[in-house]
């Protein structure tokens, strides 16, 4: 077997160093019922080329986004990722390490962590942020256990355009913490009703910007009315490039942010891993309660700059039962990622590719309203839009797939029971060409 | 509490800065270069990608643009490249060298593994595109789940769980769901051995519940005394790591499983050291009713510096309805993703996360696996548990072993042989990064003082082995030798010498923060 390095000469010798007469007696304390007495049914061993042969038939069967007109999104975008990025996350130091709990020979990973930190309080407009989460969906639902710590109330509002996964998400984490879990109708294209659902008992309220349906808002009347009854404001962004573009959500108040951070540098991988981003405002309250790992500055023997793990005593390996949260991995390699493909488009970059998204989606968004029949639903939006069409989208779809067009996401696959069947959301990116935007044109010409 | 609230400036320390270190001018010390932060090199005006002019035509954001700067540099692709190699070069990894971390499984990453991931009909499709056109994709995960279920002997797998934790939490969701559809509010408390992962007792939690810990016995190994006196009408269920944290294969484990299911409670089992029982031994047969399986542990999906994991959660037919959405079922010749709680036949608890969970990792365990075969994946437990027994078998005459008898994966120590030589557990860890040794799992578990985990996993051969227990019992030696300095001094050779944690955690910095009254950093 070309990954173990024993011979049957060493298991011998070392059998005997031990002192056992064979493996078997190895494991004695096993019970004897429960010992297996051959291999289980499944294949045996197969060679380098024969994984190879399986695994490249399987990925036959799937339309890869790269290969189709894509317009896809509704929390997963396609962006194009330079190579630098994924040669360096493939450097084995990076790739084969652990957890970063040995700071000495872990300089390489803390110091990453420690520049993904800044970068993401700084394009949230917040103070400090984590060493990453799992994504955004399970950091939209910790953003929540989180408030209800600070402020001691047990009620959160959420948007009804929120993220429907997330906002399950939130539902599933919060199910059994005696959390009350309140939302908001969807409004496409509009505004919900969210701030009707605030009163002194709320913890949170959560909103996203922009939201699952592409629509761009304006945080601060929000961010007040939420102030003005003592809860916080959770802004939740999946598309991370309109950072670039729109004004951060901690300037426009939220206090606590989270996002996806997929469109760095992660790729789409059929949803994960992705990387979760967590950011809040400076203050002792929060970053006592907040959730996940924290690299941090110091110094070592020799007055040298270092960093390290900090704060664990939040953490599940130091306080059990009272830990803040129950997460142990992060998205390290991601949020590696992500920090590689951020330090490569600099301030400049990032706001150059957040305008060619934008006037892709322009694009895109007045072709779409020149066909007879569909309606585009946003008056403000940054990549993302929801359109209204003569039929239901799911089947428009469908006859698109089949023509090898990738036309979006119908809006009642997130929400099956929302009525909102002739809806359909698409997002564009800079990897959209004219061809795709002509193939999409002609295809729902033809569909339609 | 703020960053760099004294006024300290974040830039690299230079030599002459540093007090006591002078060896050199640039702060480098040959190969081991000094690093300054992105934030004190990179400028906002630098960008390393080429991208088109946009056309200049105005934005339809409702006017939110962005007006201030947002403060990120950038850096051209040459200075990005040196950049992170250079930090890459600070980290020890299991490409560079034996990682004996217990419970931690750090074993060799195929890169196959990698290439198989990053087929484009894997790595560039959407969670979302049609499922007619992932058909490949909903394949593999029913194909590995198909492998899991096959090892663990169980009837059914929750696929989404992103982490160990994430499917502890997972576990313990189904369980409290069924025991909420069974009437039964009163079953809160959950039965944690003292010995069990910290996530452990934070998952209960989690779950509503409240946590009761069962002591270890002098073998270390559940006090099967204390654990029946603890069952009750109020007990929900017992979380149990097996082989446990100290390296041992819990005897009563039938004896365990039959009490609690009588008592009407349920069996977690903490799947974190599956490695040492795959193909051997099915949890299934045991009695567990969910255990999750951490595929980068188990299946050697790259742990990269603290993740992606991947904790696929299987379950009995007692919990089955109750596992949440997404999963993959058959339909005659396609597969089809069931995305919504009403379309499923059970009661599932709800989902647990956006998408289909880790789906790189499925890739890479699945390739993994079949690299290995049945045949295979029985050998590397069986290697897994020769390799340990063998560390063991050569250091209990320096070390001090914690427990009498055999180990599974890995071999558990104790302080006790460095008792009046001036030198902590820690100090002989730290003195393992000088000898070109990652340290082993210290303090943990916590029902053997001053613990030393050793896990060596299946991927070293006798020969690194050899090398690692000579290493060590030299150390030990020389401890016993009086010469602490060696000790408490270490690491000297490694790219920082010991970090001042306390430092860190009393005024936390944790971003980079503009030089006070600089308006410029002078670069």
């Amino acid at each position: 077997m070309r990954y173990l390095p024993l011979t049957p000469e060493d298991r011998k010798d070392m059998l005997e160093t031990i002192g056992a007469p064979s493996v078997d007696a190895l494991f004695a304390d096993v019970p004897e019922a429960a010992r297996l007495k051959g291999p289980v049914d499944l294949p045996r061993r197969a060679t380098e080329l024969e994984v190879e042969r399986a695994f490249t038939a399987m990925a036959g069967r799937n339309l890869s986004a790269s290969t189709a007109p894509f317009f896809v999104g509704a929390g997963a975008y396609k962006h194009h990722v330079p190579a630098t990025v994924d040669h360096l996350i493939q450097r084995s130091e990076f790739l084969t390490s652990y957890t970063p709990y040995q700071p000495e020979i872990s300089q390489g990973t803390l110091q990453t962590l420690f520049e993904f930190q800044t970068q993401v309080a700084l394009l949230t407009g917040t103070d400090v942020a984590n060493a990453s989460m799992y994504d955004g969906s399970t950091a939209c639902a910790e953003a929540v256990l989180m408030a209800c710590r600070i402020t001691k109330r047990q009620r959160a509002v959420l948007s009804g355009n929120l993220h429907p996964h997330y906002a399950e998400a939130t539902r599933t984490l919060a199910k059994y913490m005696d959390i009350e879990i309140e939302a908001a109708a969807p409004v496409p294209g509009g505004l919900d009703a969210v701030s009707d659902a605030l009163t002194d008992d709320v913890a949170c309220v959560v909103v996203q910007n922009p939201d699952v349906f592409g629509q761009v808002h304006d945080l601060r009347p929000l961010a007040e009315a939420a102030h003005a009854k003592g809860a916080l404001l959770i802004a939740v962004f999946t598309e991370v490039v309109s950072l670039g573009l729109i004004e951060s959500p901690g300037a426009m108040g939220a206090d606590i942010v989270v996002g996806e951070g997929q469109s760095l540098g992660v790729g789409l991988q059929f949803g994960g891993p992705y990387v979760g981003l967590f950011a809040c405002r400076d203050d002792r309250n929060f970053i006592r309660n907040l959730p996940g790992r924290l690299a941090g500055e110091t110094v070592d023997a020799d007055g040298r700059r270092g960093f390290v793990l900090t704060l664990s005593t939040r953490e599940q390996h130091i306080r059990r039962d009272k830990a803040t949260s129950n997460i142990c991995t992060n998205s390290g390699l991601m949020a590696l990622a992500f920090t590689i493909h951020m330090t490569l488009l600099g301030e400049t970059g990032l706001r150059t590719l957040a305008r060619l998204n934008h006037e892709r989606a322009c694009e895109m968004a007045d072709r779409l309203a020149a066909l007879p029949g569909v309606e585009v639903l946003n008056s403000a939006f940054f990549n993302e839009i929801t359109v209204r069409l003569p039929k239901p989208a799911a089947g428009v779809v469908e006859a698109l797939a089949a023509k090898g067009i990738l036309a979006g996401v119908p809006a009642s696959r997130l929400f099956p029971k929302g009525g909102l069947d002739d809806l359909l959301m698409l997002a564009a990116t800079e990897t959209t060409t004219q061809a795709d935007l002509d193939a999409l044109e002609a295809g729902l010409k033809e569909v339609l | 509490m703020s960053m760099n609230a004294q006024g300290r400036p974040s830039r690299p320390l230079h030599a002459h800065d540093a007090g006591a270190y002078q060896d050199t001018f640039s702060g480098s010390r040959g190969l081991d270069q000094a690093e300054p932060l992105i934030f004190e090199r990179g400028r906002v005006d630098v960008t390393g990608v080429d991208l088109p002019d946009p056309t200049g035509a105005p934005s339809r954001i409702g006017g939110l643009e962005r007006k201030a700067e947002i403060g990120l540099p950038g850096l051209a692709e040459p200075e990005t490249m040196r950049h992170y190699v250079r930090l890459s070069r600070k980290n020890y990894a299991i490409d560079l060298g034996l990682y004996p971390l217990g419970s931690c499984t750090m074993k060799h990453n195929p890169r196959l593994n990698e290439k198989m991931a990053r087929l484009p009909g894997f790595g560039d499709i959407h969670p979302l595109q049609p499922q007619s056109t992932v058909q490949g994709a909903l394949e593999l995960i029913g194909e590995l789940a198909h492998w899991l279920m096959v090892l663990t002997n169980t009837p059914c797998v929750a696929m989404s769980p992103k982490a160990g934790a994430h499917g502890e939490l997972c576990g313990m969701m189904a369980i409290r769901a069924a025991l909420d559809a069974r009437g039964e509010t009163g079953r809160r408390r959950v039965l944690v051995p003292e010995s069990a992962h910290g996530t452990n007792p934070a998952t209960a939690v989690q779950c509503g519940f409240f946590c009761d810990e069962i002591p270890a016995d002098t073998t270390g190994r559940v006090d099967m005394e204390a654990f029946k006196a603890k069952l009750g009408p109020d007990v929900a269920a017992i979380m149990l790591t097996n082989p446990n944290t100290c390296g041992l294969f819990e005897r009563d484990i039938k004896e365990i499983a039959d009490l609690i299911h009588e008592a009407g409670g349920y069996f977690y089992c903490d799947g974190a050291n599956f490695n040492a029982i795959v193909g051997r031994v099915r949890p299934g047969d045991l009695g567990i009713d969910a255990m999750h399986i951490n595929l980068h542990k188990t299946f050697s999906t790259p742990h990269g510096g603290g993740g992606p994991g991947s904790g696929p959660t299987v379950f009995s037919q007692a919990l089955a309805p109750f596992v949440p959405v997404p999963f993959v079922v058959r339909e005659g010749e396609t597969w089809h993703l069931v995305e919504h709680e009403h379309e499923a036949e059970g009661q599932p608890f709800g989902r647990m996360v956006a998408f289909h969970g880790q789906m790189g990792m499925f890739t890479r365990a699945l390739s993994y696996m079949m690299s290995h075969g049945s045949d295979g994946l029985r050998q590397a437990a069986e290697d897994a548990v020769l390799n340990a027994n063998y560390v063991l078998a050569r250091l209990r005459h320096v070390m001090t072993a914690a427990f009498d008898g055999t180990c599974m994966h890995e071999a558990l120590f104790d302080d006790r042989f460095l008792k009046g030589t001036g030198v902590s557990t820690l100090d002989f860890a730290k003195a393992m990064i000088d000898e070109g040794y990652h340290p082993m799992t210290m303090y943990f578990p916590l029902v053997v003082h001053g613990a030393m985990l050793i896990e060596p996993t299946e991927t070293e051969s006798k020969a690194s082995l050899d090398r690692f227990c000579d290493t060590l019992e030299g150390l030990a030696l020389a401890a016993k030798a009086g010469e602490a300095e060696r000790f408490t001094a270490a690491p000297r050779h490694a790219p920082a010498k010991r970090l001042d944690e306390t430092r860190a955690a009393r005024s936390p910095v944790l971003r980079w923060s503009p030089p006070a009254q600089t308006p410029q950093a002078a670069e």
